[in-house]
């Protein structure tokens, strides 16, 4: 197989960073308001947290109750009601990106230094170091983000030098600018990251081809969301179109919350003008004159470069009033940015996201597709799809169906990362066996491979020959690599505390049954486990997904069921024999040894 | 097997009953007198599907009867051994989420998490408790808070914005943070537009929000679940009527 090696370089200039962290992101549409989440960012930005006379300031300003502006303020992570640190330090828990990949607690390494508890803003007022789920920067490494920016391949010795810096409060513009640089690699190209695009191209044949030809086009390329589920993206545009309403709506999710999962950062920095030009053709089909990407909150650094090829394109009259010549044919995208919830990358809680909203997934039916954004028809579709939409009507469907399955037309971006001696993006046609791709980044003694990320699939192997696609092993394109090394129980554990912190909280069996997965699991580590909580953890992985609410839902437990599939002794090996506590009574004893300021051996038990 | 449907009927439990358009499994199951047990759902306000208690399903695919359209020939399994263990443990997941201590709480006898708890056969938590820290708020001079009882069922919510229109509560928080919250200046309650007649300060299924200075005037043994199960009284429920009578 051929191999082509490219590194692009984004810009990275962190003096253009730091200005675009403070700029409000622009909004073209008819709206007389900024989006209440890039308010409440703001507000954030400048005190810090979010104060109760802020909250009630913002409600005033948008006419909403109080309460809608608490319970969003309250259910996205990045929003905090006390005030963070001035250096506020977000590092990834991720198994790829995270500050426990390199089996070194990089976390527990700064709070050490700058003596900070995590979690906790230092009392003056100068750093907090938190955690948070993947932010998609698993392919560089150990990754934070303070202040927003992104610092990658985390060592010791550079965490060593962050304490420094954080510790005299030198402002991040006088940080190595090398630090916060994104490359993106890919390691292997196919049809999508091989043709190059010419801004326009796809519209101009579009308005020769008419509306029908065009959705027809894309309906002949039996071209699949790229998100997850697989739903024909024709098909999609075709409901909508046919769905009455007075407005029509196209969102890119570009939550990518999944953790693994990074190839939409790429596309969306290397690939922005074919994405763009895809949402305008699916606004020329559906008849929509206003769009949005949904950003999510760990990629706001990628605003001023999406800005300047919106702008660009707004000039080139490829967006904007009478596109292309069009005398009735207007559309415009807006940027929205998410601000730390997986959850919102499920189609019907984007929506809720994008009107101001928590995050929480609809009632379905009725689907976006008829009732989404406004209660409106709206195509919610990933950043992937649209790129392979705008590449099918400039190439032809013909060009697409050339390349993968009978029922996986086209081909798979896929992010790779974890044990491997190549992470990054891979571009193979559907059909690609998962050995392939594992000795392509030169991935050696793999124990298991994780498809589609904590919410898809984790097989060993014995299923290496198996093939990516949506017959078989179907994924949004995390591809996660655990080598004979890692604690299998240790993953488990990680993604289990992903799934409970971002659960919505709507439906009992996911908010609470998530919680209690994760405390089975901890259990088990802790060397409490017995037969009993495998027996435990197996109904409860059932009830929790065929009878939740959500995918969140139904997904949360699969890493777990497939575990105890391939991998039993994972979880079985540390169990005892006979019965053992839940809790250890003498740790059960410290807050009222705390209390009583005693911890003599008497207030011990043994 | 299944014969041809006719139109405008589905089946629950192999029982064929009529429904209209627009409803869901539960309204039509509702109307027949069919009980699917029920926590966040009643009668004459916008179901919100959330407890998860009236799962049933239909061609073994699970889903929540309250928010899921009647369709003609839908076969319905509903009252059914291994549906109603689901719901057992989901109604032990509300009880150790919450801290509900019922020998000392004024509900008892009257809530419907008990009821639930007495309906489904449950004899312990199963689960370890989750001992979470919940605020209380007493402000209110004629209605008292307790979200430690709260299983988030969305009822007073909906009511008072529904019904009361005057829209006093939200759900605020992720997980299992998600908690209650009062829409006033403070919010606390006693700031709030709430009043003791509101639907909202009455439709608690649990003894999360109490009408003060009514405790124990029917005696415990014989309180609604001493003498009626769920499933009795849920078939006569309805917002309109229970409203009107105030
Ligand atoms: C919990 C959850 C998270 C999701 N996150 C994403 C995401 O980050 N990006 C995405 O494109 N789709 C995500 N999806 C799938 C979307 O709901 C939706 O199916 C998809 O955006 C449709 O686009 P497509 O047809 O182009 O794949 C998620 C689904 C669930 C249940
Ligand atoms: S609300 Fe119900 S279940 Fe909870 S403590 Fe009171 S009586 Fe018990
Ligand atoms: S206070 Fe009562 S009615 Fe309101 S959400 Fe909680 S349990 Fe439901
Ligand atoms: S919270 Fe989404 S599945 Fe329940
Ligand atoms: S009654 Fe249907 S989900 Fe609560």
């Amino acid at each position: 197989m051929s191999f082509v090696d490219s590194i692009c370089h984004f810009n990275f200039n962190p003096a253009i960073l730091i200005s675009m962290m403070n700029q409000r992101p622009l909004h073209h549409s008819d709206s007389p308001r900024e989006h209440l989440l890039h308010r409440l960012y703001t507000l954030q930005q400048e005190f810090l947290h979010i104060s109760p006379q802020a909250m009630q300031q913002v409600a005033a300003e948008y006419q909403l109750s109080l309460g809608q502006v608490v319970s969003v303020v309250e259910f996205y992570s990045f929003f905090y009601t006390q005030p963070c640190g001035r250096f506020h330090i977000l590092f990834s828990n991720c198994t790829s990106c995270g500050y426990l990949s390199d089996e070194q607690d990089l976390l527990h390494l700064l709070c050490q230094l700058l003596q900070v508890t995590s979690g906790k803003t230092r009392h003056d007022g100068c750093v907090s170091v938190h955690e948070t789920s993947c932010i998609g920067l698993c392919d560089h490494g150990a990754s934070l983000l303070v202040n927003g920016l992104p610092i990658t391949r985390l060592t010791e010795e550079k965490i060593t030098q962050i304490a420094q810096l954080v510790a005299s409060e030198t402002p991040l513009l006088q940080w190595p600018a090398e630090w916060f640089e994104v490359h993106n690699t890919a390691h292997q190209r196919s049809l999508l990251l091989t043709e190059y695009f010419l801004p326009g191209s796809a519209m101009q044949k579009a308005l020769i081809h008419g509306k029908d030809e065009t959705l027809a086009e894309i309906l002949r390329s039996d071209l699949r969301g790229r998100g997850g589920a697989g739903f024909g993206t024709g098909k999609k545009w075709q409901l909508c179109q046919q769905a009455p309403g007075h407005a029509h709506y196209v969102v890119c999710n570009a939550d990518e919350g999944e953790p693994g999962t990074f190839k939409d950062r790429m596309l969306l920095c290397d690939h922005a003008d074919a994405l763009f030009e895809g949402m305008t053709l699916c606004a020329f089909i559906i008849g929509a004159e206003q769009g949005f990407v949904y950003l999510r909150g760990e990629y706001r650094y990628l605003l001023t470069h999406l800005h300047t090829v919106l702008n660009r394109r707004r000039q080139q009259r490829l967006l904007g009033q009478h596109i292309l010549g069009q005398p009735a044919f207007h559309f415009d995208i807006e940027i929205v940015i998410g601000a730390g919830a997986y959850i919102c990358g499920e189609e019907s809680a984007l929506v809720e996201s994008l009107e101001g909203k928590p995050g929480i997934p609809r009632i379905r039916p009725p689907f976006p597709v008829t009732h989404g954004y406004q209660n409106q028809p709206t195509v919610v579709n990933n950043v992937e799809t649209l790129i392979a939409a705008a590449h099918i009507i400039v190439q032809g469907s013909a060009w697409f169906k050339a390349v993968g399955t009978e029922e996986s037309s086209g081909t798979k971006i896929l992010s790779v990362s974890g044990d491997c001696q190549l992470p990054g993006i891979y571009e193979y046609p559907f059909g690609v066996r998962v050995q392939q791709v594992l000795d392509d980044c030169h991935a050696h003694n793999v124990q298991a491979v994780q498809i589609g990320g904590p919410a898809g699939k984790m097989i060993g192997a014995a299923d290496f020959n198996r093939a990516i696609g949506f017959e078989d092993l179907s994924t949004g394109g995390s591809f996660l690599i655990y080598g004979q090394h890692r604690d299998l129980l240790a993953v488990h554990r990680n993604f289990a505390h992903f799934f409970a912190h971002e659960s919505c909280g709507f439906c009992t069996p996911c908010r609470v049954g998530t919680q209690l997965l994760k405390n089975n699991l901890d259990k088990i580590a802790q060397g409490r486990g017995t037969a009993q909580d495998i027996t435990e953890i197996k109904q409860l992985s059932h009830l929790i997904r065929h009878h939740s609410h959500c995918g969140l839902g139904y997904t949360a437990a699969n890493h777990v069921l497939d575990g105890l599939q391939t991998f039993p002794q994972a979880l079985e090996a540390p169990l005892q024999q006979h019965f053992s506590a839940q809790f250890d009574l003498d740790q059960s004893l410290e807050s009222a040894r705390q209390i009583t300021h005693r911890d003599d051996a008497s207030a011990h038990l043994d | 097997m299944a014969m041809q449907a006719k139109p405008n009927t589905i089946s629950i439990d192999g029982q064929e009953i009529a429904f209209t358009a627009g409803q869901t499994i539960m309204d039509a199951a509702l109307a027949a007198k069919i009980y699917i047990p029920h926590l966040c759902h009643y009668p004459g306000l916008r179901p919100s599907g959330n407890c998860r208690l009236c799962v049933v399903e239909i061609s073994n695919r699970s889903t929540a009867a309250c928010i899921t359209p009647a369709v003609t020939g839908q076969e319905i399994r509903n009252n059914t051994p291994e549906l109603n263990a689901i719901r057992k443990t989901i109604t032990q997941m509300l009880f150790v989420e919450g801290n509900h201590i019922c020998p000392s709480c004024e509900k008892t006898g009257n809530c419907k998490l008990q009821a639930m708890g007495y309906y489904l056969g449950m004899l312990d938590d199963h689960f370890p408790q989750f001992y979470q820290r919940r605020e209380m708020d007493a402000s209110h001079a004629g209605i008292l808070l307790d979200r430690s009882r709260c299983i988030l069922c969305d009822l007073c919510v909906r009511a008072s914005r529904e019904v009361d229109e005057k829209n006093v509560f939200a759900i605020a928080g992720r997980g299992t943070d998600a908690h209650l919250i009062v829409n006033s200046s403070t919010g606390k309650l006693g700031d709030s537009t709430i009043a003791v007649t509101d639907l909202a300060a009455n439709i608690c299924p649990v003894g999360a929000i109490l009408i003060k200075e009514q405790g124990y005037q029917v005696p415990i043994g014989q309180r609604i679940y001493d003498l009626h199960t769920i499933r009795e009284t849920a078939l006569q429920e309805n917002v309109t009527k229970e409203h009107h009578e105030k």
